[in-house]
Order: structure tokens, then sequence, then C-alpha cells
């Protein structure tokens, strides 16, 4: 095997991808603006992305809330710091676990699921069938994912941050031995919009990538279950990836303009 | 210049599309006069659905010329593509039904979504449709999965006939099906060319082709190969046809068969 056309060919692969979904992406963003807009699908979307990925997020940021707070506290008891874990805590959460981890939970959850979807509805021609039909595809079937997923995302981000410091006043209360108003009112006092509004960015970012994973793999499947499956397994892996390389890229923007 | 009344409907001169460094259609040339039923039959992989995909512009050819009603077609984009679309009604092989949808909803989708027809009058046109291809009101509650492979050809063809298009496309409409539900569907499509409209039909069947065409065309490795009238097959002096026609495993029609 010629190990340079092995790499030749796998980089024209590589950006034939990436052309193909820089194609599609500005296709579904120019596709916001003209009409029509689907809203009666955007607001079964919302149910679908956003509703019913309550319970998932909910409780994972519950959990997530409660180990930071342990987990805070062995570090910061070893300098007798232990006031600090609210604050810690509500950063953590605000800034990064809230958004990250309700990101890879809807990721995980309805990246899959749109990718199934439309992967299942390519293979069986219904997006032909929608062509010839005198609709785009493109309006019916991935803008309003896109819609509800930029909406969506921000309001679980939202509720998952409550969630999350809940769960960390929670381990503290119950296993630290914090006063639970102290611990409320060290809270309120270190809450600043900046840490609150960075996350909700952040949120708006990973909705809009994890509906484009799962739209553009399951818009693009090919073959039959197996095509499927791939496209599933591929929207989920790219949307993580993405979800966790666009956090490092943000957060580096938020601490460039001190915010 | 020739009138619209005497130009063909739908021409293809010279199209050629390849995937990777398979060559599908190789300078397809076909003609469809005005209200003509044309059943183009073929094996297997030899580029029948691909054309019908490029006449629709699923798929775009990588050369030659498309002419819908004496205007070239290929290029269209936006709204002209759209109204375009609207003169096509099709008859996919797997009916292509969408699975989120009532069946009465599979019907009137390209009356309510591609035409912006109100749902109440689109409601009793899909109803009206049904009846037409033998289905009773209750069947329009019911959603795809719940029908028979036979149920769901003729809730497609109510679909495809649902805007009274001018040229209707039938992919393989009687693949998969019993004799007698095949036959049934030949008739469904004769009787939907009662008025006038042109139809492209494109099957391995040669029962269903004698029965719903009024010309039969071969493809094969791209081009078209005979093309007459459908009581002309059995004398075509072609020995492509002759084999293909009585299902004979040797001629000079090979099966790329790998050991």
């Amino acid at each position: 095997m010629n190990v340079f056309a092995h790499v030749g060919r796998a980089t024209i692969g590589l950006l034939r991808e990436v052309g193909r979904l820089s194609v599609f992406t500005a296709d579904a963003v120019t596709s916001f603006v003209r009409p029509p807009i689907y809203w009666s699908l955007v607001a079964k979307q919302i149910m679908r992305i956003g509703y019913n990925s309550l319970p998932v997020v909910g409780l994972t940021a519950f959990f997530t809330g409660g180990v930071l707070a342990l987990q805070i506290y062995i570090g910061t008891a070893r300098y007798g710091a232990e006031q600090f874990v609210p604050t810690v805590v509500l950063i953590g959460i605000l800034r990064e676990l809230g958004p990250v981890i309700a990101g890879l939970m809807v990721a995980g959850r309805v990246a899959a699921a749109i990718a199934a979807e439309l992967g299942t509805m390519r293979v069986t021609e219904q997006i032909d069938a929608l062509t010839t039909l005198a609709t785009r595809p493109i309006k019916y079937l991935v803008v309003p994912r896109l819609m509800a997923a930029l909406i969506s995302m921000p309001i679980l981000v939202g509720i998952a941050d409550c969630i999350g410091v809940a769960g960390g006043y929670v381990a503290a209360t119950q296993s630290l031995g914090f006063t639970g108003s102290i611990y409320l009112s060290t809270t309120v006092q270190a809450l600043n919009h900046a840490d609150v509004i960075s996350g909700l960015i952040k949120a708006v970012v990973f909705g809009f990538l994890i509906a484009l994973m799962g739209t553009y793999n399951g818009f693009h499947s090919k073959g039959g279950a197996q095509g499927v499956g791939a496209a599933t397994t591929n929207a989920v892996v790219s949307a993580s990836i993405l979800i966790l390389a666009s956090n490092y890229v943000l957060t580096n923007i938020f601490n460039f303009f001190n915010f | 210049m020739n009138s619209v009344a005497s130009m063909a409907k739908v021409e293809l001169k010279g199209v050629k599309k390849r995937f990777g460094k398979k060559v599908v259609l190789d300078g397809l040339d076909l003609t469809i006069e005005r209200g003509q039923s044309l059943v183009v039959i073929g094996g297997s992989g030899t580029g029948k659905s691909v054309m019908i995909k490029c006449v629709l512009g699923i798929l775009r050819p990588d050369a030659g010329e498309i002419y819908v009603d004496g205007q070239e077609v290929t290029r269209l984009s936006g709204r002209a593509r759209d109204a375009y679309l609207r003169k096509f009604g099709m008859l996919f092989q797997g009916a292509a039904l969408f699975d989120s949808l009532p069946v009465w909803e599979n019907v009137a989708f390209g009356l309510i979504q591609g035409r912006g027809m109100g749902r109440k009058q689109a409601r009793e046109i899909a109803f009206e449709k049904l009846a037409k291809v033998g289905l009773g009101p209750d069947v329009g509650a019911l959603s795809p999965s719940e029908l028979s492979g036979g149920m769901q050809k003729r809730v497609g063809l109510a679909r495809a006939i649902a805007a009274d298009p001018e040229i209707i496309f039938f992919d393989e409409p009687t693949t998969g099906l019993d004799p007698i539900m095949s036959d049934i569907i030949n008739d469904l499509i004769v009787a939907t060319r009662s008025t006038g409209t042109t139809a492209l039909s494109i099957t391995h069947d040669l029962v269903s082709a004698r029965k719903i065409a009024d010309r039969i065309a071969m493809l094969y490795k791209g081009k078209i190969i005979w093309d007459g009238p459908t009581a002309e097959i059995d004398h075509s002096g072609n020995p492509y046809v002759d084999q293909f026609i009585h299902g004979r495993a040797t001629g000079p029609i090979k099966m790329e068969v790998k050991a």
C-alpha cells in the first residue's frame, strides 16, 4: 500500500466532507430567513428536543452539582477555604458543567434521534418524496430542528444550572455540614451576570451543533439499516467532540474579553 | 420554433451521470410525448431510477439537457424549481409514505405544503383520491405502518395524483406485490391516465409494462438501446430486448457477478 496515496485519499475525503458540511450549513442557515417557516414543526421539535430532555438533563445536573460540591470541598479543605464551596460550585455549574453536561446529554439523546429519523427517511426515499411534493427538505426537516435546538438549549441549560446548584446545596448541607441559609446567601452573593450569560451563549452554540450534526448525518446517510446506524453514531460522536472543542474555544474567547 | 402543443412533454438529451467511477447514465436520449405513457424497462442497476431523479432535480446530471414543456430544467432553483415540481406526481417503489403523518395527510401533503391549500379542503380531496384508489375513509386516519404493502402502494398512488399533476412517474409500481394486487395497481395507473396525463414508468415487470404502456424503451448500460410501440416489443429484432423480455440467462446481456 502506497502510504502517500492513502494519506492523499484521506485528505481529499476530509476536505470533501468539510465542503459538504459547509454547503449544508449555509443552506440551512440562509433558509432561516426565507419563508415559509413551519412554526408548528418548530413547536413540535421544541417539545421533543427541550421538554423531553428535561428528565435526563435535570438528573445529570443534580448529581453533577452534588459531586462537584463534594470534590471542591476536598480541595478547599486542604487550605481551610471550605467557605468557597458555594461560589466555586456556582461558577463551575454556570460557566462549564451546566452547558457541557446538558450539551452532551442532549447530543446523546437528540442528535441520535434526529440522525436516525432523517436517516430512515433518506433510505426509504421519504426525503426524495418531499422534493417531488414541491417541499424543500432543508426547510421542512432541518430548519425546524435547528430552530428548536437554538430555543430549547438555553432554557434547558438555565434549568440545569438551577438544578445543579441545588445538587451542590443538597450535598453541602447533607454531607458536608454546611448551614443551608449560609450556603444559599453565599451563592446569591456570588451570582454574576457574566457567568450566567457566558453559559447561555455556550448553550446556544451547543444547541446549533447538536441539531446540525444530527440533521447533517441523517440527511446524508446511505444504504440501509447499517447506513442509518453509522449516521446515528457519527452524529453523536461528532456533536460531542464539537461541543467539547467549541467549549474550549468559547472559554478562551470569554477569557480574552474578561467576560 | 415549435408550438407548445407539438413539443415533447419531456425530453432528455445526452444525459450523463456517474457515481465515482461507475457510469450510470451514458448520454441518454429519451422523448416522451404529451399524454403518452412510456415504460422504461431494464435490469437492476441500469440507471432507471437515476434517470427519473435527474428529471425531478433530486440528482443533477453531470452533462446533458433535460427539457420539460420546452424549458431546460437542470439548473432550476428556488421558486422556479418549486413551480416546476408542481407539474409532477410520483409513486415511489416503496411508496415512501411519511411515517409521522396519518394516511390522509400523506395524500394531502403536496396540496397543503406544496400548494398552500387549506387543511379542510385538502382533506376532502385526499379522501376523494383515496376513494379513487379503492380505499375507504376509515383508512385515512391510519398510520402508514398499519397498512399492507399493496395498500401503501395505493396510498402512494393517491398521493401522486392528489394535485392532478401533468406528469406522473411510477417507480417499479408493482414490485413486491402479488399478481392480483399488481393487476389492481396496473388498472389504477391506466385509470389515472384517463385525463391525458403524461406518464413515465420504470419496471422489470413485463406484464405491467404491456398493460400500462403506449411505448416501451429499454435502458442498458446507461443508454436507450431500443424504443418502440408496446405492440412491437415481441418483434423488436434487438437481441438485448429479446433476452430481457424472455428472461433468458444466456444472451448478449451479461450479469456482472463477481465470483
